[in-house]
């Protein structure tokens, strides 16, 4: 009885700490819509912030809690010159730049953390007052675990009661459900966005300055904590704090009392709820419909088939890559099948959310069970090199197949959240399940076959696969079925009025996607000669979102450009110190200063240069 | 000859407000049929009956003597339903010419295909449509440039892309200037006509109603009150009523003056 309660009470501390960051999560994504990566960075610099304040004013409960205070409010402001500099300028772009520019303030906070407080785990002092365990039936209770289950109840209410009892609260939840409306009543939305930022912040900074006493500061807490967060804020509902906190105590104690029947549940848990959550509600608990969308987005420019000069250009791009082994270094080799790999996968996941209109946050799931599923092919199932090549991909698309079809049911932010757990789910059975994939030590000795061996004759392999792969999507692309795709996109009720079948199409869009992505999986998979779990991480993932938004999303080409440029620049850039850093400004100036990416630049260059002629 | 569309009995409440109540008509071959009302008089409701957006609690809608109730929209189009929409809907980031392909290859199922190239597809039959309703000039444009009362033109081509036996379009011209929308309903007449297609629609503009329609169905509260021509509906006692209020205003003004 009393370990079942302390199980309880734990989770319940746990709740309190999720809340308080879920919370500002989903005022954030509530007012503005923007999906904020850098709320995890939020939590991680709350909890450094607090960690050198309260060693400071070491030993008094007023130090403890002053500095754990001011520590959110240091976050506070923080945020309140993100919002300004960066967020501001794209309100108005569609959701995946701003969630790829917030990753880019994660990176660049993760190595400004680093340089300030060091790469060290920190530990930090118990809050004064608080440092001993109470005994309740007989099990001990940290007494700091009871005020954390104290204090997020008492944030709920207090964002409750500024919500319903001021006038900026009102004007919050106004802008929330109608943000239009809220403009067009004179309301200075700058401000109220500004606001509802630092609030969100805040709070987030105030969740990592109470965790000190629970847990070592690391770098790593910025993105260890943001899955869960997310899952919090979408079990919820996005916009309700009421729901994050019903999410975040369905989540904590489910999870305290599922570690004690099969511990490794802990990391696939929370997504799986997601997931089923999703499935019955699609807006989340107390979400509406409606909410599940970012800006309104420009219309598209109409595709155009390729005309006989830009033909001749790509011919001889291909041709110059199929000879390139010949004239350049193995090295350089070996980087050019990165290069191809990576465009495929940049590729398929472009015709997913670029044609088909599909944010996808875990598009990596299909690339990893492709690898994966090479890898077994090879080293459990004996078959040879060209078998597994073969089977992979349909391993994807069977993968692609179950996920998509509980997928294409939801869309916008939702439909982007539940590839995301997907992607988790099977990135956590992955690392889990020891005997069958390793774990985390992966899968070693994939090699190809003998006579493949060489760099250079696996380049051509890689080159007929990928090349294969990247004309056939856009084959695809330009097909009945890839206008059909867009069709549902632009006009989910029109398409359905000539006959369209919209989910089953999305489906299979989804499916197409997935396989393709399965296919530069196993390129990669026996490039690289082992497969790991990170083949299926949220990392992999966004590495694709950010090569499609690098390359332009609103053309077929950009996705090439952008993983093109992508493996260049991670090539040339993570042999510098502070990579990070610069990779995370490299984001940040191409989001805000050439929204349309290289594509986009391109395409000006060309008319430029057409203009000057004519 | 017997009737397109038959519509029997047809019920459906939300919540407590009877929306439609126990409707029914029946649509001629070549009839361009009106559906008129003041609002809230269940004409939306009625509509989305009839093409699938909504299930009814009651009734049959029946098409060439199949039943229509339970089939989803897109099936309902594959068997010879056209229609356009109050607010536009087509494909922006596509051409003129390729949202009517777009509905021909739907009607050749040629979805699936993966191989073709979309935009070369039925270009002759979709450019007889865009002349059908005098588009062809626009037809390389990008539908997202389109004025407004263009895209509605695009949108009766979309909807005769797959011959359609009946075409319901509701409220046709709304949010167009007048001229407009005279010019607009006139082409609509002219393509029933000539291609024997039958219309039903819903309209607020009594000009292009009493213009063009050959017979009128007046709905109030749900319930069909009145049925008939343009001149019957417009001599119609209840018709005057429900348009105008009833005679306890005019008594009132009376009583001041």
């Amino acid at each position: 009885m009393g370990f079942y309660l302390a199980q309880l009470l734990t989770g319940l501390a746990n709740a309190s700490s999720l809340f308080l960051i879920a919370s500002g999560l989903s005022i954030i994504f509530g007012v503005t819509r923007i999906v904020n990566f850098a709320h995890g960075s939020f939590y991680m610099v709350g909890a450094y912030m607090s960690y050198t304040l309260v060693t400071l004013w070491s030993g008094s409960i007023l130090g403890y809690w002053g500095g754990v205070i001011l520590a959110a409010a240091a976050v506070g402001l923080i945020g309140l010159v993100i919002e300004m500099t960066i967020l501001r300028r794209i309100y108005r772009a569609p959701e995946l730049f701003q969630l790829v520019a917030t990753f880019g303030v994660v990176l660049i906070f993760q190595d400004l953390t680093q340089a300030v407080w060091g790469a060290e785990d920190l530990l930090g002092p118990r809050a004064p007052g608080l440092d001993s365990a109470v005994r309740i039936f007989g099990e001990p209770i940290p007494e700091y675990d009871l005020a954390l289950i104290a204090i997020g109840p008492a944030v709920l209410l207090a964002i409750w009661l500024v919500f319903h009892r001021t006038r900026w609260g009102v004007l919050v939840r106004a802008a929330t459900q109608d943000r239009e409306m809220v403009g067009a009543l004179g309301v200075n939305q700058a401000w109220l966005f500004s606001a509802a930022f630092v609030l969100g912040a805040f709070l987030a900074g105030l969740g990592g300055a109470l965790q000190i006493p629970r847990e070592a500061v690391s770098l790593q807490m910025d993105l260890s904590i943001i899955g869960e967060a997310f899952v919090v804020v979408v079990i919820g509902g996005m916009g309700s704090v009421t729901g994050a906190f019903v999410a975040a105590v369905l989540i904590s104690v489910l999870n305290a009392f599922a570690i004690l029947i099969f511990p490794q549940v802990s990391i696939v848990l929370p997504f799986v709820v997601m997931a089923v959550v999703l499935i019955v509600r699609p807006y989340g608990l107390f979400g509406k419909p409606g909410s599940e969308h970012g800006a309104p987005v420009e219309p598209e420019q109409p595709l155009t088939l390729m005309g006989q000069k830009g033909l001749m250009v790509m011919i001889a791009a291909v041709f110059v890559l199929a000879l390139s082994p010949l004239a350049v270094a193995d090295f350089t080799t070996i980087l050019l099948v990165d290069v191809m790999v990576a465009t495929l996968f940049a590729v398929s996941l472009h015709f997913m959310m670029g044609v088909g209109g599909m944010v996808s946050f875990g598009h990596a799931a299909y690339f990893g069970v492709g690898a994966y599923a090479a890898a077994m092919g090879v080293k459990y199932f004996g078959l040879g090199m060209v078998p597994s090549m073969a089977l992979a991909p349909f391993c994807a698309a069977a993968a692609a197949l179950f996920f998509g079809w509980f997928c294409v049911r939801l869309s916008g932010v939702y439909l982007a959240m539940l590839t995301l757990a997907a992607a988790q789910i099977l990135w956590g059975v992955t690392f889990q399940w020891q005997d069958f994939t390793g774990g985390d030590d992966g899968i070693l000795g994939v090699w190809p076959a003998q006579w493949a061996s060489s760099d250079r004759v696996y380049f051509y392999i890689a080159f007929v696969l990928c090349i294969g792969g990247i004309w056939l999507l856009r084959r695809a692309a330009h097909s009945p079925f890839g206008y059909t795709l867009r069709g549902v996109r632009d006009s989910r009720t029109r398409a359905e009025a000539i006959g369209v079948d919209t989910r089953f199409h999305q489906w299979m869009g989804f499916t197409l996607a997935g396989t393709l992505a399965g296919l530069a999986g196993v390129v990669f998979a026996f490039s690289k000669g082992s497969v790991f779990p990170d083949t299926l991480g949220i990392a992999l993932s966004i590495d694709g979102l950010i090569m499609v938004l690098l390359g332009g999303i609103h053309a077929l080409a950009g996705p090439i450009y952008g993983a093109v440029a992508f493996v260049m620049i991670e090539d040339w850039v993570t042999r510098l110190d502070y990579w990070r850093f610069i990779f995370g400004a490299i984001i940040l100036v191409v989001v805000l200063l050439a929204p349309d990416g290289i594509a986009g630049g391109v395409h000006r260059l060309v008319r430029m240069i057409r203009g000057g002629k004519a | 000859m017997s009737a397109v569309l038959e519509v029997q009995g047809l019920s459906k409440s939300f919540g407590g407000v009877q929306a439609v109540d126990d409707v029914s008509f029946t649509v001629e071959p070549g009839e361009f049929l009106a559906l008129i009302g003041p609002n809230g008089a269940g004409k939306t409701t009625c509509f989305n009956m009839l093409n699938g957006y909504l299930r009814p609690d009651a009734g049959s809608v029946k098409l060439r003597g199949q039943e229509l109730i339970g089939t989803p929209p897109r099936k309902i189009w594959r068997m010879g339903v056209g229609r356009t929409f109050q607010i536009t809907e087509t494909f922006l980031s596509m051409t003129v010419r390729e949202n009517v392909q777009m509905a021909l290859i739907s009607h050749h199922r040629r979805i699936y295909d993966i191989f073709s190239r979309a935009t070369r597809l039925y270009v002759d039959e979709a450019n007889a449509l865009l002349d059908l309703v005098s588009m062809r000039d626009q037809s390389a444009r990008p539908c997202s440039e389109l004025a407004y009362g263009d895209l509605k033109r695009l949108e009766l081509a979309i909807a005769l892309a797959h011959r359609p036996a009946l075409l319901l379009m509701d409220e046709p011209t709304a949010g167009m200037a007048p001229s407009e929308r005279i010019a607009l309903m006139a082409l609509t007449a002219g393509i029933v006509e000539r291609e024997g297609v039958s219309v039903v629609f819903t309209e607020h503009d009594m000009d292009v109603v009493f213009a063009h329609a050959h017979r009128i169905l007046v709905l109030n509260r749900g319930m069909l009150i009145a049925e008939g021509s343009g001149a019957e509906i417009r001599a119609n006692p209840t018709v005057q009523e429900v348009y105008l209020g009833g005679g306890t205003v005019f008594q009132k003004e009376a009583d001041h003056a």
